[in-house]
């Protein structure tokens, strides 16, 4: 059974990759997409349906047993969508999407984007797909920014912004000659100082004018919005009282209804209120995937470890806007450990948090440090933090955690002097209470005595002198 | 082989981090292990009775590696000893330490043997004819801490083995035997 939907690309976290100026716009969970067709064709079953201002895309569950790939449906390929019939049969089982597709000779889901044939072309037949919603998402909502999407073609429009630059910068180019305060075609020309102040005004005047529309709107959400918060709070309150009033008889209703109102707050667009259970709401969720993904960029460069409070600040600047608390991120961070992610996140005694690798392994920096502090200058004087920042190619704010995990390991021991804070190689396991004198032929501190014993034979000076 | 005085100093007394208190449990406790016995080596070869934190010890520091034990590590040290029973705090602000490189005890038994040695089952010495007499030179009671020595005669006069009782000059004890 092959697969009808065009496959969709997928980070290694789990993100859907979007297209250039693509933006998500709704979620849906537990989705089954079906083609009517699915004699030929599989069926997808409870996935993740996104709609974003290109396409359909919808990604299969992260506890499915059976690897299923992503799938997408270019918005453009989509005839036609069905309103939803109200019906006495609808009120009883899972909502319904339907939409028309159109379909290229071989069957499956025509894509406009791949050269074979023109639009209208090969794409005449269409084929009607069902999208089954078993979660409990906002259909209704979902079915109306489809629609919105869907007519928006969004799609289109990267191809027309490219093509209104290029005539515009043609006309400025045939008025560039010639003299008057009008040009060829009647609007008024920007000349000199009063040129430019016009140029002004009128972007002032325009943006005032998109100001007020927006305001407008917004007005209208904040007047819905106080509605909104009221309700929230009601609903908060009774998921709250329904955690504490825990009868063993009603739990799984309870969980259910509870499931229901936070999706329910999801979708209206309200955050999970219930913070220290909302490891199961989609926004933590996604969150998390989007952080382990834009993170890995970071870590490469910083060698593999980097602070928490770094990471912040690296990922709320990229995300320009709808900047993100610092909760938020610790909360990200935190359901890692639930994902199959490439990262974890990590505490070291000193109370300092890192992100890292999950591929970091302490025993390589344990063993490269050892290296390093095991050499004859280092048995001499020691390492500082810097010193191991340069060979380990870290930060020196990591290298001392490192330098701190490995003395409580017994690996080194500090050296605190007005010189600084300096590590040495831990020599006292080696050495015998009872026998204080007796130094171990071919152990570290015979080594160390070498070292320390040729400064004064004066061989580190005669070196010098051979620059 | 280094050198404080006499003294001959093991090879890690030149190791940087000896000086600073180390942290981590096993580390420290091999430390302060190290220090106590050269602490009490050093007494014992040098008759060091008392050290006194304010002050300056020789062993304290190391003018090769330009290293000094902190305070705060002289008083993890000393401690250590006086909880093994080898050196007593002798004020409330732990600013005096007694070492006992030999145990009140142990002192006891050389004065005894020092009694016998000499013949002075019988006899009456004050306490600074035997800290300082002619007869005590040349023996471990040559030179020793008079609160010391007055502690080890108080064991002894415990035991019945002599009475201490004030003499007939105003600032001196006397001693007599019965051992």
């Amino acid at each position: 059974m092959s697969n009808f939907f065009s496959k969709a690309e997928v980070t290694s976290s789990g993100r859907p990759v979007l297209l250039h100026n693509e933006v998500e716009c709704h979620l849906l969970s537990a989705v089954d997409l079906e083609p009517e067709d699915h004699r030929h064709f599989s069926l997808l079953k409870s996935g993740l349906l996104i709609l974003t201002t290109h396409r359909l895309i919808w990604l299969p569950s992260y506890s499915a047993s059976t690897p299923t790939s992503a799938s997408a449906i270019p918005l453009a390929a989509i005839s036609h969508i069905f309103s939803s019939k109200k019906s006495l049969k609808s009120v009883f089982h899972s909502p319904r999407i339907r939409f028309q597709v159109l379909v290229s000779s071989d069957g499956r889901v025509f894509d406009p984007s791949s050269g074979s044939g023109s639009s209208s072309g090969s794409g005449s037949r269409s084929v009607v797909v069902t999208a089954v919603i078993r979660g409990k998402g906002d259909c209704d909502g979902f079915l109306v920014k489809f629609w919105d999407s869907w007519r928006a073609r969004a799609w289109e429009t990267t191809k027309t912004s490219s093509s209104g630059s290029g005539s515009a910068s043609g006309s400025g180019a045939a008025t560039g000659i010639g003299g008057g305060l009008y040009s060829s075609d009647g609007s008024v020309r920007m000349v000199g100082v009063a040129g430019i102040l016009r140029k002004e005004q009128e972007m002032w005047e325009s943006t005032d004018k998109s100001l007020q529309d927006a305001f407008q709107d917004l007005n209208a959400l904040m007047s819905k919005a106080k509605e909104m918060v009221m309700l929230a709070e009601k609903m908060r309150q009774k998921l709250l009282s329904g955690t504490s009033s825990q009868t063993s008889g009603t739990n799984d209703e309870d969980m259910g209804s509870k499931e229901e109102m936070q999706d329910w707050l999801l979708s209206v667009g309200i955050i999970s209120p219930v913070t220290k259970e909302s490891a199961g709401a989609l926004y933590h969720q996604q969150l998390s995937r989007q952080l382990a993904d834009f993170v890995r960029i970071p870590l490469e460069r910083a060698g593999g470890m980097i602070n928490l409070i770094d990471a912040y600040c690296l990922f709320n600047r990229a995300r320009g806007t709808e900047l993100i608390s610092p909760d938020d991120m610790l909360q990200a961070c935190s359901l890692w450990e639930k994902f199959d992610v490439p990262v974890m996140l990590r505490k070291f005694d000193s109370g300092v948090m890192v992100i890292q690798n999950k591929s970091h392994s302490d025993e390589e920096v344990f063993a490269r440090i050892k290296s390093l502090v095991t050499k004859p200058e280092a048995l001499r004087t020691g390492i500082s933090p810097t010193d191991a920042a340069m060979t380990l190619g870290i930060a020196p704010a990591m290298a001392k955690e490192h330098l701190l995990t490995a003395e409580s390991k017994g690996l080194l021991c500090r050296d605190i002097s007005p010189d600084g804070f300096r590590f040495y190689i831990n020599l006292f396991p080696e050495i015998d209470p009872c026998n204080m004198y007796f130094v171990k032929d071919y152990g570290i501190c015979s080594t160390w005595i070498k070292a320390v014993s040729t400064t004064g034979l004066g061989i580190g000076e005669r070196s010098s002198t051979f620059r | 082989m280094q050198k404080l005085g006499d003294f001959k100093l093991p090879h890690f007394f030149n190791y940087p981090p000896y000086f600073t208190l180390q942290p981590v449990r096993e580390t420290r406790e091999k430390q302060i292990q190290l220090w106590k016995e050269l602490i009490l080596d050093y007494c014992r070869t040098q008759k060091i009775f008392v050290i006194r934190l304010e002050e300056e010890f020789p062993l304290f520091s190391n003018s090769v590696i330009e290293r000094t034990l902190s305070h705060e590590a002289r008083e993890a040290f000393l401690s250590a000893l006086v909880a093994e029973g080898r050196a007593e705090w002798l004020d409330k602000g732990r600013r005096n330490c007694l070492i006992l490189w030999h145990r009140i005890q142990e002192w006891a038994d050389i004065i005894v043997n020092f009694v016998k040695d000499n013949g002075f089952e019988d006899s009456v010495m004050t306490v600074e004819e035997i800290r300082l007499g002619i007869e005590s030179r040349g023996t471990e009671l040559q030179g020793i801490d008079r609160t010391i020595l007055v502690r080890a005669l108080k064991l002894l006069e415990h035991k019945g083995k002599l009475a201490i009782f004030k003499g007939t000059s105003t600032d001196d004890e006397g001693v007599k035997f019965s051992v």
